[in-house]
C-alpha cells in the first residue's frame, strides 16, 4: 500500500469518526428536544383542558352584568330624567357622559349638567333618595329640584313643619356627652 | 492519488466537520428554548388552577344581579319618575 493510499484511508477514517461523533451528539440533542416537547405538549394540553369552561362562564357573567347595567340605566333615566342622569353619571365618573348609556343612544348627545362640580357624591345620593321621594315631606312639584336651591330648601324645611328640633348634639373633647367607648384609643381620635 | 488524498484530508474533512458542528450547535441551542417553553406552559397550567373559582364568581354575580334587580324594583316603587 502506497503512502498516498494510507493518507487517503486515514482521511476517510477521520471523516467517519467525525460523522459518528457529531451525529450521535445531534441524536442526543434531538432526544432532549423531543422529551422537552412532550412535556410542553402535556402542559399545553392541561391549559386547553382547564381553560375550556372559561368562555361560557365568562359569557354568562357578562350577560348577567349587561342585564344589570341595562336595568340600572333604565331606572336612573326613568327616575332622574335624561339630563340629570347623564349629569349624575358624569359627576361620579368624569368623562363617562361622552360614552352615554347603552340603551339610550341619545344620551351621547345630551349635554351633561355640571352636577358634580356643585354637589358631593353623598349629597347627590341623598338628593336623589330624599328630596324627590314620597317618603320625604313633599315631593317637589314643577320639575327636578336637584339644582333648585329654593325648592330644595323648602323641601328640607317641610320635614319639620311644626317646630325645628334642638341644635345638633355638641361633639368634640369638650362635649357634655362623650360618645367614644371608655376603652377607646385616644390617639386614633 | 496524492492529490485525491490531500483533497479529502484538507478540504472534505474540514468541510464535513464544520457542517456537522453547525448542525450540533443549532440543535443544542434549541434545548434551552424548549425548556423555557415547557416551564412557561407549566406555569400557565398552574395559573389556571384557579379557574374553578369562576363558577363561584358566576353564582355570586347572578345572586348580586338578582339583589340589584330587587332593589331596583323597590326604588322604582319608592321614587317618583322624573317627568
Amino acid at each position: 500500500m502506497s503512502a498516498a493510499a494510507v493518507v487517503l484511508l486515514a482521511a476517510v477514517v477521520l471523516i467517519v469518526l467525525a460523522l459518528v461523533y457529531f451525529l450521535v451528539s445531534v441524536i442526543f440533542a434531538l432526544t432532549k428536544i423531543a422529551k422537552g416537547l412532550d412535556e410542553t405538549i402535556a402542559a399545553v394540553g392541561e391549559i386547553v383542558e382547564k381553560s375550556a369552561p372559561v368562555a361560557p362562564v365568562v359569557d354568562d357573567i357578562n350577560a348577567n352584568l349587561d342585564a344589570a347595567v341595562s336595568a340600572l340605566e333604565g331606572l336612573l333615566v326613568k327616575k332622574a330624567g335624561m339630563e340629570d342622569a347623564v349629569g349624575l353619571v358624569e359627576g361620579l365618573y368624569p368623562g363617562a357622559a361622552a360614552q352615554g348609556f347603552r340603551d339610550f343612544p341619545d344620551s351621547k348627545t345630551t349635554k351633561a349638567p355640571r352636577i358634580g362640580e356643585v354637589y358631593t357624591r353623598g349629597t347627590l345620593t341623598l338628593a336623589r333618595l330624599g328630596r324627590e321621594a314620597p317618603i320625604a315631606a313633599a315631593s317637589p312639584i314643577g320639575g327636578p329640584v336637584l339644582r333648585n336651591v329654593l325648592g330644595g330648601s323648602l323641601a328640607a324645611r317641610a320635614l319639620y313643619p311644626a317646630d325645628r328640633p334642638g341644635r345638633s348634639p355638641v361633639i368634640g373633647t369638650n362635649a357634655p356627652v362623650q360618645y367614644e367607648a371608655p376603652d377607646a384609643d385616644p390617639s386614633t381620635v | 492519488m496524492w492529490v485525491l488524498a490531500l483533497i479529502v484530508l484538507l478540504v472534505v474533512f474540514p468541510v464535513v466537520v464544520i457542517l456537522l458542528k453547525g448542525v450540533l450547535d443549532e440543535a443544542n441551542a434549541i434545548v434551552p428554548s424548549i425548556a423555557k417553553i415547557r416551564d412557561a406552559a407549566r406555569a400557565g397550567s398552574k395559573d389556571l388552577d384557579a379557574v374553578p373559582l369562576l363558577l363561584t364568581t358566576q353564582r355570586q354575580v347572578k345572586e348580586t344581579v338578582e339583589n340589584v334587580a330587587a332593589y331596583g324594583g323597590s326604588l322604582d316603587v319608592i321614587l317618583d319618575d322624573a317627568r
